[in-house]
């Protein structure tokens, strides 16, 4: 288990050293920088705010000492737009937001894609399948920036249940749509995988002995069936963090919940590059423990691979 | 279930044995299966027609994507409603542009773009996988973990930095999506090509002496491209998604030109004020684009690969 | 004593997707306590279907009909939850892939175990103990460690034993394998076949041995049922079968198997290919594939009625059955 984790953490940590260089580079490598616009300040001011960013320093030796910041001390270091907020303040601030509604997403989009895939194959060809698979076609097509204002259209501006946008310090009605939008592709898929996988374990010679057995079939399903079916459904959920991560740009712009998308658009916009390395890097760090956690879940539920 | 199987295989048999197999072809075997796929077929038709209606529709168009109707300008709700009268047959824009036009570029630019990225994935994408799955080892090992890198960075980020650095731009989109598209492609023919590796018609040819670069091209690309087709037309939809996301975040094609993302997302902040319409249109194009390529690979994969059904 | 299983009028069908196909027909046999009875048949003469019907494990499809009377309980009046109480305790099945028969998710243990605490109430403390003794029985060695791995870590004829041992836990009255030697290699099937006979003979266990291999039938089954296209064309003691066949088809299957067959001069196969289901010839199945057959079996399809003692076969064909001669 431990040398399993060790192995995985060995690719993982090298990832994410590569993510920073690159992004850091490709930061160099831009053309203009945020003072660029501000032609009247005289050059003895430049370099003092060079001075105060650490910019006058040659470039790898502003990249080591970035790496060793952000590494070591969580540090992002200053933002480069708001003189008097570092990046670690914009991060703190859009983070819980994006991590709340994410979260839900994440919860929702797996445990009733799970639910309703597993019922679908279960009772393959009854209505409720159709239903199931009707809704998976259906969904696929409507990925969450089409889902967004299609929810505002339906519930804020028919209805008018729901408000469509805002934050309001994370009350429930704020969070629904928002949450609705983000899972909506991602249930579909994993109901649609959910299924399939379903319906071939229980198609499965192993089923059959159990059902031989004479086992009660919510025995046959949940102690035989499930934990099977669900392995290509646990390697589904590592883009499906990906996919939600970067899909919060989306709920962040259009719901103006004020996420960590939010803070990422405003400072790609603004040039503000010190934000955009940190927040890149702190989604990165995210997606690839997310993609660890999915490869320990994975090998934990199948007992081929060797921990 | 088995037994199903069992007595599909013997019906199949008998059918065999009633008519003698004529000299078939693999892949006209799979036209013949695909035609009898409704669902597909139907796509496949509909996507066609799709395809027909931007390449026709502009000779009907009766305003460019950038002309700005002033008649309507200001009143847009109850003036550039889709009419027959007036030319938009579509209806216009919140600036006063026609939507007919715009809808007819949007779809042609989403089409190419995920034209372009699937095929970018193809070249690339079968290349790199078929040598790393031919050579194997640590060349193998090498490539793939490249590959696997590449996969656990959340790429729109970077693409949404390369968009901003670098200025937006077509060339600039195509890059950034040719970049990431690769990726599924290279993993699922590395799978495929370690498979064929080991059958007789490829260690016959390396037995008479063939270079890799010759065994690769010549022998294990071709038996790759049934899996590859189906795997570049469901990348296709993908695409599309992948640009309407950066359209829609405005950082996509720049103005006047447009794309269905960019269409959709005006269209989804306009639509408060009733003109649904502006969101409605190219919404349509964009799920039924997305749902006959779908289909359509679908209906390729069971067409070529009968057993798995 | 009464038989511990009688089928009468046994039907199974299928519902395709333009046509019906019957897999079984009219079938009806009973089964003695403690004997072994080998159910023998090409793919697809309904050998497997049969049984899996008894067991209640036929695809949704299936259309059941007849009467399956184990002790006095009717198996196929049943409904699932009622079925559950007889599956696994008083009638039990093996399956002829040993490699995909077992779930791979779980330790051998959970698997073998669950069937007890169904079954006899036992707690899992009592089941698990319970099972690594009948592990033992069925001749594992080291069967506490094997108890504890997964069935990928066990070898093919090692999960075998497993899925014997699972199928006797209850010690039933009844026990059906179907083809269980033949996914095994040659050497391992002898022992698996002699694990088979004295087990079932311990626990006065009877045994239906469905198989293609006459080779497998020949040591160890008492009596013998061969089938066709869905029915039962022949069956009898199985001595009688072997040294005095009376149907074509079960005369062709002993010249077709190598080491029954070695009074004959040289193998003959029988010429053709098993019918489909689906287009079932009109008459008797056999006839296209028959070197006796008569003007009659063209039309009409033989009854099945008794020739000697206990002797019954399904053919028009009356005189002597000389192969050489015909062939």
């Amino acid at each position: 288990m431990i040398a399993f984790i060790l192995r995985r953490l060995a690719v993982a940590i090298p990832t994410l050293l590569v993510l920073i260089v690159i992004s850091f580079i490709l930061m160099k490598v831009a053309p203009g920088n945020p003072f660029a616009g501000e032609k009247s300040v005289p050059q003895a001011v430049l370099d003092n705010i060079f001075a105060r960013y650490g910019l006058d320093k040659p470039a790898w030796q502003q990249l080591v000492e970035y790496v060793y910041n952000v590494v070591f001390r969580f540090d992002f270091g200053p933002s480069f737009q708001y003189r008097d907020r570092t990046v670690n303040d914009i991060i703190a601030q859009g983070f819980p937001v994006t991590f709340t509604y994410g979260a839900w997403a994440f919860l929702a989009a797996s445990l009733i894609g799970i639910a309703l895939g597993v019922v679908a194959a279960v009772k393959q060809n009854s209505w409720l399948d159709y239903l199931a698979v009707g809704f998976t076609i259906g969904a696929q097509v409507v990925p969450n920036f089409v889902m967004a204002p299609i929810l505002v259209l339906v519930f804020t501006l028919w209805l008018g249940w729901l408000p469509g946008g805002g934050w309001n310090g994370g009350h429930w009605s704020n969070v629904v749509l928002p949450v609705i939008a983000l899972a909506t592709s991602y249930l579909a898929n994993i109901a649609r995988i959910t299924r399939s996988s379903m319906l071939e374990v229980l198609n499965s010679n192993y089923i059959r002995t159990a059902r031989a057995k004479g086992l009660p079939s919510h025995q046959v399903i949940i102690k035989h069936a499930l934990r099977p079916a669900l392995l290509p459904v646990i390697s589904y959920l590592g883009p499906v963090f990906v996919g939600m991560v970067t899909g919060s740009v989306v709920i962040d712009l259009y719901f103006s919940t004020g996420g960590i998308g939010q803070a990422f658009v405003n400072s790609a916009l603004n040039r503000d590059y010190s934000t955009i390395l940190g927040i890149t890097i702190l989604l990165g760090a995210l997606t690839i423990t997310a993609n660890l956690v999915v490869d320990i879940l994975y090998a934990w539920i199948d007992p081929k691979i060797k921990l | 279930m088995l037994a199903d199987r069992r007595l599909i295989a013997a019906e199949g048999l008998a059918k065999g044995v009633a008519e003698p197999a004529k000299g078939r072809s693999l892949w006209m075997d799979a036209a013949r299966r695909f035609r009898r796929n409704t669902a597909a077929f139907t796509s496949l038709i509909v996507l066609l027609t799709v395809v027909a209606f931007t390449l026709v529709g502009p000779f009907i168009a009766r305003w460019s994507i950038e002309t700005i109707d002033w008649s309507v300008v200001g009143s847009v709700l109850s003036k550039g409603m889709p009419s027959i009268e007036t030319g938009h047959y579509f209806g216009t824009d919140e600036v006063g542009r026609d939507l007919y036009s715009r809808v007819i570029q949007g779809t042609q630019v989403s089409l190419m773009v995920g034209m372009v990225g699937s095929g970018i994935a193809v070249i690339v994408g079968t290349l790199y996988g078929a040598t790393a799955g031919y050579f194997g080892g640590r060349i193998d090992s090498v490539m793939m973990r490249f590959v696997d890198i590449l996969y656990s960075i959340p790429y729109m980020f970077i693409l949404i930095l390369l968009l901003i650095i670098f200025g937006r731009s077509f060339i600039m989109l195509f890059v950034g999506i040719g970049l990431i598209s690769w990726l599924g492609m290279a993993r699922v023919v590395r799978g495929q090509t370690m498979a064929l590796k080991h059958r007789e018609f490829v260690e016959a040819a390396i037995a008479t002496g063939a270079k890799p670069a010759a065994v690769i091209l010549r022998h294990i690309v071709p038996n790759l491209l049934g899996i590859v087709v189906v795997y570049a037309t469901l990348l296709v939809p993908e695409m599309i998604l992948l640009e309407s996301f950066i359209s829609f975040l405005g950082l996509g094609v720049q103005e006047p030109n447009t794309s269905l993302g960019a269409l959709i997302s005006e269209g989804a902040q306009t639509m408060q004020y009733g003109t649904i319409w502006q969101l409605a249109f190219p919404l349509f194009f964009f799920v039924v684009i997305l749902f006959t390529f779908f289909f359509v690979g679908d209906g390729l994969r069971d067409a070529l690969d009968p057993k798995d059904r | 004593m009464p038989p511990v299983l009688t089928v009468s009028d046994l039907n199974v069908r299928f519902a395709l997707h333009q046509a019906e196909v019957t897999a079984v027909s009219d079938l009806s046999f009973s089964l003695e306590p403690g004997e072994t009875l080998a159910v023998v048949g090409e793919s697809g003469s309904g050998k497997s279907q049969a049984f899996l019907s008894l067991m209640g494990l036929v695809a949704k499809n299936a259309t059941v009909s007849g009467r399956a009377m184990l002790g006095d309980v009717d198996l196929l009046a049943l409904g699932h939850s009622d079925l559950n109480r007889y599956r696994g305790k008083d009638i039990a099945m093996i399956f002829q892939d040993p490699m995909t028969s077992l779930n791979p998710s779980l330790r051998v243990k959970a698997q073998l175990a669950e069937v007890l605490v169904r079954h006899q109430g036992y707690t899992p403390e009592q089941a698990i103990r319970a099972a690594i003794e009948m592990l033992e029985r069925v001749g594992i060695p080291e069967p506490v460690k094997r108890a504890n791995a997964y069935p990928h870590e066990l070898s093919g004829g090692m999960r075998q034993r497993v899925m014997i041992a699972m199928a006797l836990l209850c010690k039933p009255k009844v026990l059906i394998a179907d083809e269980p030697t033949t996914a095994l290699d040659v050497t391992v099937q002898a022992q698996m076949l002699d694990l088979f006979k004295n087990l079932t003979t311990e626990l006065g266990t009877a045994l239906v041995l469905i198989t293609h291999d006459l080779g497998v039938v020949a040591g160890i089954a008492d009596r013998m049922m061969v089938m066709y296209g869905g029915r039962c064309v022949e069956k009898g003691p199985t001595d009688a079968l072997f040294y005095d066949p009376r149907h074509p088809y079960t005369l062709g299957l002993l010249h077709s198997t190598p080491h029954v067959a070695k009074r004959a001069r040289r193998l003959d196969p029988i010429q053709g290919l098993p019918p489909s289901l689906e287009h079932l010839p009109q008459g008797c199945a056999f006839h296209p594939r028959c070197a006796f057959r008569l003007e009659r079996c063209f039309a009409e399809r033989p009854p099945l009625l008794p020739v000697e003692e206990a002797h019954e076969k399904a053919c028009w064909y009356q005189g002597e059955l000389n192969y050489e001669e015909v062939a």
